[in-house]
């Protein structure tokens, strides 16, 4: 391995390689619960020619490679569980263009979403790009490649869908792109060409390391709003959330339940943001959203909440820093959450079966939803935060997730972004067919398994 | 904090690369700044100072800093220099020793002994007494402040220095200071008054600042684009961000173009903890000191206006290696103003 380190360094300068114990720990684990594995090394490419050449290398003398973006993913999917090293893509971190006509950036792999945040703002402020809530350091790319969603996914759908193209360095280090870019100069769209993206979209860093891509933007409004509608009854939310996409306003949709504070217990609570370009839309838009639930307000059984402004700039923080809090609720900096995707008629079911867990395994629980387009799914996540320093803590949340796993499959519903053990359950109930096609497309593209092996594999 | 967690946890040893790590923090407080967990970010440069102090007492540190923390042992300052030379910066100027002023100013290890910060040292008490302001200066005795040496997790070396400085301060009757360098000025006024050092403690801007109107500027000047870098010790740690902006914004034909990251999420420049003479951080491409200087660049500003001896000396380096020198200049406030008065 010293060798290989060595020969690491020759591709990339010496300060972007460690084999030492001190980066080896810290990029054993995230903070979530999976247990640490060490890599045998750490590098960090500056440039597509250099992790180019770290495949190439990698390849020829078969050493696993797991990309990572911002390390944030809290299901362990950047351990290397075979060792080998971890590529970590912060370095390739440049926006490197915007259209604003056709409203899409072109991105480095390791560009975070504040960046673009950040970017947007200053030189593009009528535009804007759908954030998740993560903390501003995780990468566009990560969160493109496992499905994640954010504050405009009711317009815009999962994040992977308004992904417009792609740059791969495949484990041979052949570089491929896909979408628009690979005919064209523009990154407008992966249509009308064979999709070759989902070839790296949801396979947990098994099949390529993303270089570059495209990412659509939408428009910034100058005028923005929320509305919380709160009901009791858990039955009534998939008409509820079906109502209120279906006026198409609203550009994010969270509904959320927590025993704290006090006041929420009990109640199931749907955030709506939208926006307009002048307070008449805005008002227009609002008058939309109350109609469309007009027959539970009507009935007194469900409601909007009234929120005075300052109580709504909270809300209406992007990202917001409500998880942040509730990741600390245990103290000891402990946190991890499955997201199940699945269909919004199963949200009574799929509450009911959080409320369980969390009584059984006696954890600090938090739910929600994000919807994703016009109700066509929700991601719906139980949230458990624990104590990295006690033992006990961190395998009671890990008993809950579990179970949390085993309840989403069973209502119908895919663990999200998910950890081994639940990889392997999904596999268990997957079609053989498409397990099989799994494996073919995956030992064409990396013949000598070197792409973050012991992730989707039976 | 990971690695110190670790290290409590018996699951990695201190060594050498863990030391760099460590010794290689600036303390420059972007980490509190930024990080949302309440109460436990108050802590973390507390805690990241403990984690140094223990590589202190097992003796491995990186040999900058052994270096560094000896010469301020034996000789109370980082250079190595006579404290006797101290007050070398204000010769042949017309400062006064300090008697019965109102304020001590104190030029600080950079303003005394480095010739940047010397010629820093002077234009900004040139200025100080073109405004009116009653000082003096010490003319050896005093030693470092230790602000940095604190930050390094050399506690006993600090309270050594710091006692000794009270002590002189005290027995001179010393009741106000206006400081050079904001590293001082976060020591005298955060962490002297525990050891027996109260006064009153200003950055020299903050003086300045409200005495703008008392100087005379050259009519028709040569506008100028300017950006201003915060220093840690001024903006994060001691919540000043307007002080120099302020007297920036008084002078005629200067323009103001913020960087990026500016105020609370100004990047450090890379040289406090220590680091401007332990070296532990890179100078390479992406060491903070470069990286500012592209930012300042990219704003189209032709002067980078500092107010801190470390922050100039670190950034004219990165703006030389950059290659940018011929464009960008590093100029500190006073400078800038001393140039456009009459």
């Amino acid at each position: 391995m010293n060798d290989f380190i060595r020969q690491l360094a020759e591709i990339t300068g010496p300060g972007f390689v460690s084999g030492e114990p001190e980066e080896r720990y810290l990029y054993s684990m995230d903070q979530g619960t999976m247990p640490p594995v060490s890599p045998d090394a750490v590098v960090m490419p500056g440039s597509t020619e250099e992790v180019q050449q770290i495949m190439r290398l990698a390849n020829k003398h078969k050493v696993p490679v797991v990309p990572m973006g911002g390390g944030l993913v809290l299901s362990g999917l950047t351990r290397a569980l075979h060792g080998g090293i971890i590529l970590d893509m912060k370095r390739m971190n440049r926006i490197l263009k915007v259209n604003p006509k056709s409203r899409y950036a072109v991105i480095e792999g390791g560009a975070s979403e504040g960046m673009l945040q950040a970017y947007l703002k200053k030189h593009h402020p009528e535009l804007k790009h759908s954030m998740p809530d993560a903390p501003p350091i995780a990468t566009l790319a990560g969160n493109i490649c496992i499905h994640g969603s954010g504050h405009l996914s009711v317009l815009g759908g999962f994040h992977s869908d308004m992904l417009t193209g792609m740059e791969v360095v495949l484990p041979t280090g052949e570089i491929v792109k896909s979408g628009s870019c690979s005919v064209s100069t523009d990154w407008f769209a992966r249509a009308p060409l064979p999709d070759l993206s989902g070839l790296f979209l949801g396979w947990s860093g098994t099949t390529g390391v993303v270089t570059k891509l495209g990412i659509r933007l939408f428009p910034s409004y100058a005028h923005n709003d929320m509305l919380i509608f709160v009901c009791e009854d858990a039955d009534l939310m998939p008409d509820v959330i079906s109502r209120l996409t279906g006026v198409q306003v609203a550009e994010d949709m969270t509904p959320w339940m927590t025993p704290k504070p006090e006041w929420a217990r009990g109640f199931l609570h749907i955030n709506i943001s939208y926006g307009a370009h002048s307070k008449k839309e805005l008002t227009f838009k609002r008058n939309l959203l109350q109609a469309s639930v007009k027959k539970y307000s009507d009935q007194k059984i469900a409601g909007f909440l009234p929120m005075p402004p300052p109580q709504k700039s909270r809300f209406l923080k992007i990202p917001s820093s409500d998880l942040v809090t509730f990741a600390d609720l245990r103290k000891g900096g402990g946190f991890e959450y499955v997201g199940a995707i699945m269909a919004i008629e199963h949200f009574a079911e799929a509450y009911r079966a959080g409320l369980n867990i969390a009584r059984t395994y006696n954890v600090s629980y938090s739910m929600g939803a994000r919807i994703i387009g016009a109700g066509h799914a929700m991601m719906f996540f139980y949230a458990y935060a624990f104590n990295r320093a006690d033992p006990e803590d961190i395998k009671r949340a890990q008993h809950a997730l579990e179970a949390t796993n085993t309840a989403a499959l069973e209502i119908g519903g895919i663990p999200w972004k998910s950890e081994l053990p639940a990889q392997k359950q999904i596999i268990d109930k997957m079609d053989p067919g498409t397990f099989n096609l799994m494996n073919k497309i995956r030992s064409v593209l990396d013949p000598n398994h070197i792409m973050n092996p012991g992730n989707w594999e039976k | 904090m990971w690695l110190l967690r670790a290290w409590l946890d018996g699951k990695i040893t201190l060594s050498q690369r863990f030391a760099e790590i460590m010794f290689s923090c600036t303390a420059c407080g972007n980490c509190t700044e930024h990080c949302p967990f309440p109460g436990f970010k108050n802590l973390l440069l507390e805690a990241f100072t403990s984690g140094r102090e223990s590589f202190l007492d097992d003796g491995l540190v990186p040999a900058g800093v052994r270096d560094y923390l000896t010469r301020m042992q034996l000789h109370g300052n980082p250079y190595g220099l006579p404290g006797k030379k101290r007050a070398d910066w204000a010769a042949g100027t017309d400062i006064a020793p300090f008697t019965d002023q109102e304020y001590l100013f104190y030029a600080g290890d950079e303003g005394s002994y480095d010739n940047r910060g010397q010629e820093i040292a002077r234009s900004a008490s040139r200025l100080l007494a073109k405004a009116g302001i009653s000082f003096g200066i010490l003319t050896g005795g005093e030693n470092s402040d230790g602000n940095d040496v604190r930050a390094s997790g050399e506690t006993a070396l600090f309270e050594d220095l710091a006692k000794k400085n009270t002590d002189l301060f005290n027995n001179k009757n010393v009741k106000k200071i206006i400081t050079l360098s904001p590293h001082s000025f976060n020591s005298f006024k955060k962490d002297y008054p525990k050891l027996g050092g109260n006064y009153q403690v200003f950055h020299y801007t903050q003086i300045l600042a409200f005495n703008m109107g008392k100087l005379k500027f050259r009519e028709n000047p040569e506008p100028v684009l300017a950006t201003y870098h915060d220093p840690c010790y001024l903006g994060r740690h001691n919540l000043d961000y307007y002080s120099p902006r302020m007297m920036l914004s008084a002078v005629p034909g200067i323009k103001i173009a913020e960087m990026d990251r500016n105020k609370k999420n100004a990047l450090c420049c890379g040289g406090g903890g220590g680091n401007l003479f332990t070296n532990v951080l890179s100078s390479g491409y992406e060491s903070p000191a470069r990286s500012r200087a592209r930012e300042a660049k990219a704003t189209g500003a032709k002067i980078i206006a500092v107010s801190c001896p470390l922050c100039a000396i670190m950034l004219e380096d990165a703006v030389k290696t950059e290659g940018l020198a011929g464009d960008l200049r590093v100029m500190e406030i006073s400078e800038i103003i001393n140039d456009r008065i009459m």
